[in-house]
């Protein structure tokens, strides 16, 4: 018996069972299309956690200061919890000693209250360099920047957040406008365009100015000259750990450290935060291809079940097949390939429904998380589906398979 | 719908057989269904049938008529004793060849018909030639010959459920003899249908006869067993010798 008759006498009896091989389909469809979904989301979240982080800035790295207190206390005391300085910046910026830092962008942060006319906002005043639009890939929505030469006057101008320009003007044009940030004027000359927020800030409610502005006039005093941030931006993705190498090393010098065991920064990139949140979304993924897994599992105890149902109820038959010449195999063939055939059938059915959804759910559950459908877990859901069906169909056609002919026609 | 036109001539006188197609030698049959008594059907039964032969096996019912057809058809195992289908051992055999023998030389006719419902006559006929391996286009000139043989070419695409019983037997004679099997056995091929019915299957039978079969028939009908060559009485899973030619029966089994 060759392999296209096995087929259509599998899909005859199909056929002429058609509502309990559709709800036997049933079954695996469901689990198979659970499958293509819950992966195909959790592929989408990852890719815009991706997407959000590497919005925050490309090919970055982030020193921020160590502990300010030693266990043993030797380097607790005045200023050790500001262990980033102007000058550490400076140095980082060099291209000779640090060739593979393409930019430096340090930071100084204070949190203030802004006045304009009658109207006050209290947001996080941010003093920077002219690098700071560059490192941090923001773009303005208006005005300019502010630039070296206003660094090194410690000029009165800042550039507001978006949404804080909206604060404090509405809807009337922030730039030129005057704002009052302890007790002295500052000219806005220029507007961010919007950058969503991150985990931890709201990109768009902050004000930038040029940090030299920030320590004379507002956050002055002992501390002056401390940063609580310095933004390193490397030239490329390759480079980055070479640049790494190099922040490092320079840090370790200008602290006078002997190694990296006792140093007082940290190092961290975008690399890494973005390993981190890709694997706690892989986890979930899994978890949610678990769950659906197992419907599948429970849609093929349905196949096997309908499988054992109908070798039971077509016990005759199969005598009658083995008295006309059927040998065992052709038996055994016939009842895998139906059980291949409802696998398969929901397979496909399934991986259709999980496409056409795919398109749907975020519409329906109204996020912007794309649910991404792959090419290879298609396949491998629909081969998967395939499997299902012959694990789940071996018992029955063995089953039918070793039946004496004789028992077997005598069956009422 | 009536059935083919009797040959004229016919039916020819017995030939005696010049090699058997059945030899079964003190063939024992033991039914023991677990804990329940056992029960011989078969009580060393010996029986040959020539090549050509078209013999009747009658007895009461319960008397092992139909444990004897399921041996001689390979469905069924003897307990002890040997069977020689056309000269082979079959006792011997697996599952798989038993299968092969089955389909290649035996043609099964039922009293139940046992034609697959959701099949049309014509899938139904063409069965044992695709379990056979063979070839597409001679597979459908052998079943369109098979179902013409038994008047039944203009019902090709019809379900069983759209047949009457005698047509629906006139498949299933079809299906078992488009293997052109050596031997075909039918157990109470007429019970379950009416007289008319029932001269339809037994003119075909001849016509088979006639044309170089060799046919077994179980019945327990008089009428049945008068258009065969040869009455096989069977009492107590025993064969009763006949009066006149006793022994005749035992004898062909045993000349050698
Ligand atoms: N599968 C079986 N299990 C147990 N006993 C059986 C079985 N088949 C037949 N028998 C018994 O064997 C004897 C012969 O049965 P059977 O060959 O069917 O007789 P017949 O066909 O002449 O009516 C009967 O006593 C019957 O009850
Ligand atoms: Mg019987």
């Amino acid at each position: 018996m060759n392999w296209v008759e096995i087929l259509r006498t599998a899909g005859a009896s199909l056929v002429a069972h058609r509502l309990r091989s559709a709800l036997t389909v049933l079954g695996i469809l469901i689990g198979i299309a659970a499958v293509v979904l819950s992966v195909g989301l959790g592929l989408g979240s990852q890719q815009q956690v991706g997407a959000q982080i590497s919005a925050l800035g490309s090919n970055l790295l982030i020193v921020t200061p160590g502990s300010s207190t030693s266990t043993a206390g030797i380097r607790g005391g005045f200023g050790s919890a500001s262990t980033l300085t102007v000058s550490d910046a400076t140095a980082l910026a060099n291209r000779v000693a640090a060739p593979d830092i393409a930019a430096v962008a340090p930071e100084k942060d204070s949190s203030q209250t802004l006045a304009a006319g009658s109207t006050n906002w209290t947001t996080s005043v941010i003093g920077t360099t002219d690098s700071w639009l560059g490192v941090r890939s923001r773009t303005l929505a208006d005005g300019d920047f502010f630039t070296a030469t206003d660094v090194e006057n410690a000029s009165a101008v800042t550039v507001l957040g978006s949404a804080t320009a909206t604060e404090l003007f509405g809807t009337t044009n922030a730039v030129g406008q005057t704002v009052t940030i302890n007790s002295q004027p500052f000219t806005v000359v220029g507007v961010l365009a919007s950058a969503g927020s991150n985990s931890t800030s709201n990109l768009d409610d902050e004000a930038v100015m040029p940090i030299t502005a920030l320590a004379n006039d507002i956050a002055g005093g002992s501390t002056r000259n401390s940063v609580s941030t310095i933004y390193l931006k490397a030239a490329s993705q390759q480079t980055l750990s070479a640049a790494y190498q190099e922040a490092d090393a320079l840090l370790l010098n200008l602290h006078r450290l002997s190694g990296s065991a006792n140093a007082d920064f940290t190092i961290s990139s975008q690399n890494a935060l973005l390993a981190t949140v890709t694997s706690v979304s892989k986890t979930l993924t899994v978890l949610l291809a678990g769950i659906a897994a197992l419907s599948l599992l429970v849609g093929g105890i349905g196949v096997m079940n309908i499988m054992l149902v109908s070798v039971t109820e077509r016990t005759r038959e199969i005598g009658l097949r083995k008295a006309i010449g059927a040998p065992p195999t052709a038996i055994r063939r016939q009842f895998l390939a139906e059980a291949i055939a409802l696998g398969l059938t929901g397979g496909l059915l399934g991986a259709l429904l999980g496409i056409l959804g795919a398109r749907l759910l975020p519409t329906l559950l109204s996020t912007t998380t794309p649910v991404i459908v792959s090419a290879p877990v298609v396949i491998g859901a629909v081969a998967v589906s395939m499997i299902i069906g012959l694990i789940f169909g071996v018992y029955p056609a063995t089953r039918a398979a070793r039946m004496a002919p004789i028992d077997a026609l005598r069956t009422e | 719908m009536t059935a083919p036109s009797t040959t004229a001539g016919l039916p020819r006188t017995a030939t005696p057989a010049t090699r058997p197609v059945i030899e079964l030698r003190d063939v024992t049959k033991t039914y023991s269904s677990g804990s329940a008594a056992e029960v011989q059907a078969l009580k060393g039964l010996s029986l040959s049938v020539g090549t050509g032969e078209y013999v009747a096996v009658v007895g009461a019912s319960g008397s092992g008529k139909s444990t004897l057809m399921h041996i001689i058809g390979c469905l069924d195992t003897a307990t002890s004793g040997t069977y020689l289908l056309a000269g082979e051992n079959v006792g011997s055999l697996d599952e798989a060849d038993l299968a092969e023998i089955r389909n290649e030389r035996i043609g099964f006719v039922f009293q139940q018909f046992f034609l697959l419902a959701s099949l049309t006559a014509w899938r139904n006929v063409e069965l044992p030639l695709i379990y056979a391996g063979v070839p597409r286009r001679e597979r459908q000139a052998r079943t369109l010959a098979a179902l013409e043989r038994v008047g039944l070419a203009d019902r090709v695409n019809h379900k069983p459920a759209q047949l009457s019983g005698g047509q629906q037997q006139r498949a299933a004679i079809a299906r078992a003899l488009v293997t052109e099997p050596d031997l075909i056995l039918a157990d109470e091929p007429t019970g379950n249908l009416d007289s008319s019915a029932t001269e339809d299957i037994l003119t075909l039978f001849d016509e088979l006869i006639g044309q170089g079969s060799t046919v077994v028939v179980i019945t327990h009908e008089a009428e049945v067993a008068a258009r065969a060559h040869r009455t096989v009485r069977i009492k107590d899973g025993l064969i009763v010798p006949r009066h006149g030619d006793g022994g005749v029966t035992h004898m062909v089994g045993l000349t050698r």
